[in-house]
């Protein structure tokens, strides 16, 4: 029998607040245990929650994102269970009315596009983290996460295979860290997904019983938990079994799932409002407000750079991987034009492939390097195309120079807080002036070259006569040799082609 | 709706409360006393009528996203049943 | 001394006729002499107490006294008091010292007030009676052998007995008021979200209210002054103008429309009751008031509505006592789970289980609508009733509980009577509104009957003015009971 796979993802991103949904302690991440649990955290009898507008005003903003529904109303509700990181018993979030209801997420798989349509997006608090290993025969329990603001963003069951769910997980990362909501550090758990997992026979419409698997904090995990939970069901229910609607939990080591001891009461959360808080009302100037803050979205800026910019499809992609290298690319063009030129000049294409093949190249060089963290200024990096689009230097002295800059700016950089740049836009002009760096462009200083280069190199204008194009390209490259690089390799070609035609 | 053994002990075991047979006995006896008193609310037809969660029609206020608090964990923690290297200790969890 | 008014005491104060250490050296004394006997407190700490003394007296000589610095009030341990064990009648929290204030302990050390003690009270403020705490039964000084009420017994007998001058109390379903209306005293809770209930310890979180209990309706707005008042950290707390209670209190009652609710007047209340309140009304018409009848047609409902709503609440409430960041856990256990149970098994008494037993199945899978949906769709049926009741009236006015103060052990073996005995005070805390008992009478056997009075939404101010007419003409409320040291007997 052929199967059909059905995957829904519940997605938990931290939002990207100081303080905690209800309480005002940090959410900074790395502290010390406990340091940064402050009463209300720690549940202590008496305390009460009071909701962070900044956590309202991020689930806002993503229901915009999205497309979605912001309900004018939503309902804090009380999720009971017993658990050690768990410090009330119960985890404050929304069940009934949800703050996003709807809005969809369009992904790419090969050369498909797909939409997968968003069940909801509600806020509600992370728990605390259990350490299992550092004590014999106990757990410790580390209440700084707790509290902490959590947007559940709920998927609908749209998803066919493990590619497409780590494809939808890819863009909801992309768009959360886009839009400012959340760091989306995987690593640091800012962003994690659960997946529920079905199969049904191919054809049908009937959903299969699910299993959730918990936490799966990389992209990787999730395909790989994806497909064995896959292959998992199958075998089931091929051999006759039934798949038990369960919480299980991906073991990376063993590359398994396992059922989770822990949920056995998930069947009875016993929900209800909670009555320490009270209907969250989302009212009309402020969703008015933050959808004039909202910035220019992915998709709208990709088709934005096809339509009007003129990039390709692959290039537009590339420089909405996040927005960061976006607005690099922009500025980059503003900054590469001729005085008097509007950026309607701005030659694009070449704007797009030095951030493309150069910059990004390198930002994707070193590890952990943030998104924002470019070596060199994009003021430097336009003024450097601005000379070659003057013809001052060709494009191999500029290329030279950003490598240049850039590793000054590395270096600069190292083992400080912070990132500073190399060079500058000045600083590209003093350095062409004075290592005479400037494009040979004089026609008879160049033949003179050519002259030279043909005499020395018998052998090669025999092998291009005789047919070998190769032989051309060795020519050209002696002759720009000659010139320390510096030579315009138009003005090259064209003479070294005429006199080969001599 | 009549409250059974079984619904006693599963809810018992719902709420982490320790309770033998004898207990369970005994409590069953007085909740089913008490679910008397509490079925006389199924007389009202209440289709019509929006529940009540709050004495009070108002919304939530909001608080501003600002860090108020400060490290009090000693102060915090003179109150734990069992605390190492900061972290409170429970039993070890499986999960 | 210890028979002054919270008023005279702050006045001698302000006359220097004597100063906040002799006051509360007084009344230290006196709850050493009395309270083996009543148990109404859990905690004294003299030297604390006299150091608060010390420093309101400082402050009066500063020139910077308030009304209320260096007048010795008695908190009910439902208040987290920094530095203070801070019990809720429980074994649950039987070592926790909490490390913070209660709003209404802040409200009170900012004014100077001085912590005279914590109050004894039925364990997490469940009960009607105070034979739930874990700390032993508080005995009524009108008669030792009978209940104070509950859950506010402590603060209610040790007012009752002159051991503090005032106390404060919580209500959930009647916790200020029956026990004011058993021991001869005023209790007032107010409407929902004017006192804060940041640092109170949550029963039920929609209806909690802390308010003031004393011996006079003036008294009362002395402390109202200083409980009440927005809290931004509590997120029901109400953002009102600030309001003095003690300014209207003169004001005549001529043209008042008292509304008399017919279902308190119904079968059930005992004659004796039934006499004072309407003497208390006849007095009232005395002083120019009208009365009417009003109908509160679901009022019968508000028992079994309260025993789902505040149970359901109640058991999510108290999931936090656990045994894992404070309070008690259990000495030996095999794993998480055994930790768990044994702790609240052991922790907890056997109302408070019983309560988070019915709380947990009523909000449990396949019951939730059956029970705790419409049990708040009754509520707001409840509500309405008021509503439309105060469209003939400006309060209401009724007896506090059916009968006067019942034996130790009467009805602790019955739950469902022990309920019952709220009957008249449960359907105000479902609406939010404000509801008051003060002392009009005893009955037969010499046992204190109380008048409640209930007000519109934010009317504290208006029903303490009605009380305190009445108080001009009556005397109830400065009666004393027997063997309570100096002092006349009632």
């Amino acid at each position: 029998m052929k199967w059909e796979v059905v995957i829904g993802l519940e997605t938990h991103a931290q939002l990207s607040t100081a303080s905690k949904i209800f309480s005002g302690a940090s959410t900074a991440f790395g502290a010390e245990p406990n340091t940064q649990a402050c009463a209300v955290d720690l549940a202590l009898p008496g305390v009460l929650p009071v909701l962070n507008k900044g956590a309202v005003e991020r689930a806002i903003r993503f229901g915009l994102a999205v497309d979605a529904n912001i309900n004018r109303r939503s309902v804090f509700a009380r999720k009971n269970y017993f658990y050690p990181d768990l410090p009330k018993g119960y985890q404050i979030s929304q069940y009934e009315l949800p703050v996003v209801e709807g809005g969809s997420i369009k992904i790419h798989v090969g050369e498909m596009e797909k939409t997968v349509r968003l069940t909801r997006a509600h806020l509600e608090e992370d728990a605390g983290k259990s350490l299992h290993e550092d004590f014999q025969g106990s757990t410790g329990i580390d209440l700084n996460r707790a509290g902490t603001p959590l947007l559940e963003i709920v998927s609908e069951p749209d998803m066919r295979s493990a590619a497409e769910a780590v494809a939808y997980a890819k863009k909801l990362h992309a768009l959360v860290r886009w839009i400012d909501i959340c760091d989306g550090n995987m690593q640091e758990g800012s962003f994690r997904c659960d997946a529920n997992v079905s199969v049904r026979p191919e054809g049908s419409d009937k959903l299969g019983t699910r299993c959730e698997i918990k936490n799966l904090n990389s992209f990787r995990f999730l395909e790989q938990a994806i497909n064995f939970e896959v292959r998992r069901q199958i075998e089931i229910i091929e051999d006759g079994g039934k798949i038990v609607q369960e919480t299980r939990l991906y073991d990376p080591d063993k590359g398994e799932t396992r059922s989770m001891r822990s949920k056995e009461d998930a069947h009875d959360y016993r929900y209800f409002p909670d009555p320490d808080l009270l209907p969250l009302e989302v009212t009309e100037p402020l969703i008015s407000e933050t959808k004039e803050n909202l910035p220019e979205l992915p998709d709208q800026r990709q088709q934005r750079y096809v339509s009007e910019l003129g990039l390709s499809h692959n290039e537009a992609t590339a420089l909405t991987a996040n927005r960061d290298i976006g607005d690099y690319f922009e500025s980059v063009a503003l900054s590469s034009l001729k005085s008097g030129e509007s950026l309607g000049n701005a030659d694009f294409k070449l704007c797009a492939n030095w951030v493309i093949n150069d910059i990004a190249a390198k930002m994707n060089e070193e590890e952990n390097l943030p998104s924002w963290a470019f070596r060199v200024s994009s003021d430097t990096v336009g003024r450097i195309i601005l000379r070659i689009r003057e013809g001052a230097i060709n494009a191999r002295t500029g290329k030279n120079l950003l490598a240049r800059f850039w590793e000054e700016g590395r270096r600069n950089s190292e083992g400080r807080g912070n990132y500073i740049h190399g060079g500058a836009p000045d600083e590209t002009d003093e350095i062409i002036r004075e290592e005479g760096l400037g494009q040979v462009s004089d026609a008879g200083a160049i033949e003179k070259i050519v002259d030279e280069v043909l005499a020395a190199n018998a052998q090669q204008v025999a092998d291009y006569q005789a047919g070998k194009e190769k032989a051309f390209n060795s020519l050209v490259g002696q002759a720009m040799k000659a010139t320390k690089g510096k030579a315009n390799p138009q003005q090259v070609n064209e003479i070294l082609k005429r006199k080969l035609a001599q | 709706m009549a409250l059974t053994l079984t619904d006693v002990k599963r809810v018992a075991q719902l709420a982490r409360i320790a309770i033998d047979d004898t207990e369970a006995h005994a409590t069953h006896a007085q909740l089913s006393g008490i679910f008397k008193l509490i079925e006389q609310m199924q007389a009202v037809d209440v289709s019509a009528i929006t529940p009540m969660s709050h004495a009070q029609d108002v919304v939530q206020r909001l608080r501003d996203d600002k860090v108020t608090e400060t490290n009090q964990r000693e102060h915090l923690q003179a109150a734990a049943p069992q605390v190492e290297g900061g972290l409170y200790l429970v039993p070890k969890v499986i999960e | 001394m210890s028979h002054a008014t919270l008023k005279q005491l702050s006045d001698g104060l302000a006359a220097g006729k004597f100063s906040s250490v002799e006051v509360t050296q007084n009344f230290i004394n006196k709850i050493n002499n009395l309270n083996k006997s009543l148990n109404c407190f859990i905690s004294v700490d003299e030297a604390r107490s006299l150091t608060q003394a010390r420093t309101a007296d400082a402050l009066r000589a500063a020139g910077r006294a308030q009304p209320l610095t260096g007048v010795p009030i008695a908190q009910k341990d439902i208040f987290c008091a920094q530095g203070w064990l801070t019990t809720c009648g429980s074994k649950m929290l039987s070592n926790f010292v909490s490390p913070y204030d209660a709003h209404v302990i802040e409200r009170f050390n900012q004014t100077g007030a001085v912590n005279l003690g914590k109050t004894n009270m039925d364990e997490f403020a469940m009960g009607s009676s105070n034979e739930t705490s874990f700390y032993g039964p508080v005995r009524n000084p009108w008669d030792r052998e009978r209940v104070p009420g509950g859950s506010s017994g402590g603060s209610a007998a040790a007012v009752a007995a002159r051991m503090a001058p005032a106390a404060t109390g919580t209500d959930t379903g009647g916790s200020i008021r029956q026990p004011a209306a058993l021991t001869g005293i005023c209790g007032l809770k107010p409407t929902y979200g004017v006192v804060s209930r940041y640092g109170m310890i949550a029963f039920a979180s929609s209806l909690d209210q802390g308010g003031p209990m004393a011996h006079t309706a003036e008294d009362m707005a002395l402390m109202l002054n200083v409980m009440a008042g927005f809290d931004a950290r509590d997120s029901t707390s109400l953002q009102r103008a600030a309001t003095d209670y003690t300014a209207d209190l003169a004001r005549p009652l001529a043209g008042l429309r008292i509304g008399l609710p017919r279902e308190f007047f119904a079968q059930g209340v005992s004659a004796d009751v039934a006499k004072a309140v309407e003497a208390a009304i006849a007095e009232y018409k005395k002083l120019g008031c009208s009365v009417v009848d009003v109908n509160l047609p679901n009022m019968g409902l508000s028992v079994p509505v309260y025993y789902v709503l505040a149970p359901a609440e109640a058991s999510s409430n108290l999931s936090r006592f656990d045994g894992v960041r404070y309070g008690y856990r259990a000495r030996d256990y095999t794993n998480l789970t055994d930790l768990y149970q044994k702790t609240r098994a052991e922790g907890f008494g056997a109302e408070v289980k019983r309560r988070i037993l019915i709380g947990t199945y009523v909000l449990s899978h396949g019951y939730y609508d059956a029970y705790y949906i419409r049990a708040q769709k009754l509520r707001r049926l409840i509500a309405q009733d008021f509503t439309n009741a105060f469209k003939q009236c400006d309060v209401m006015m009724g007896p506090t509980t059916p009968s006067t103060a019942f034996k130790l052990g009467e009805k602790s073996g019955d739950p469902v009577q022990m309920y019952l005995s709220d009957i008249y005070t449960i359907a105000v805390n479902l609406a939010g509104l404000p509801g008051m008992s003060i002392p009009c009478g005893f009955d037969g056997a010499g046992l204190p009957v109380g008048l409640q009075i209930i007000g519109d939404y934010f009317s504290e101010a208006r029903m303490l003015n009605v009380a305190h007419r009445y108080q001009q003409v009556t005397d109830w409320h400065m009666r004393t009971p027997k063997d309570i040291g100096e002092g006349v007997s009632a």
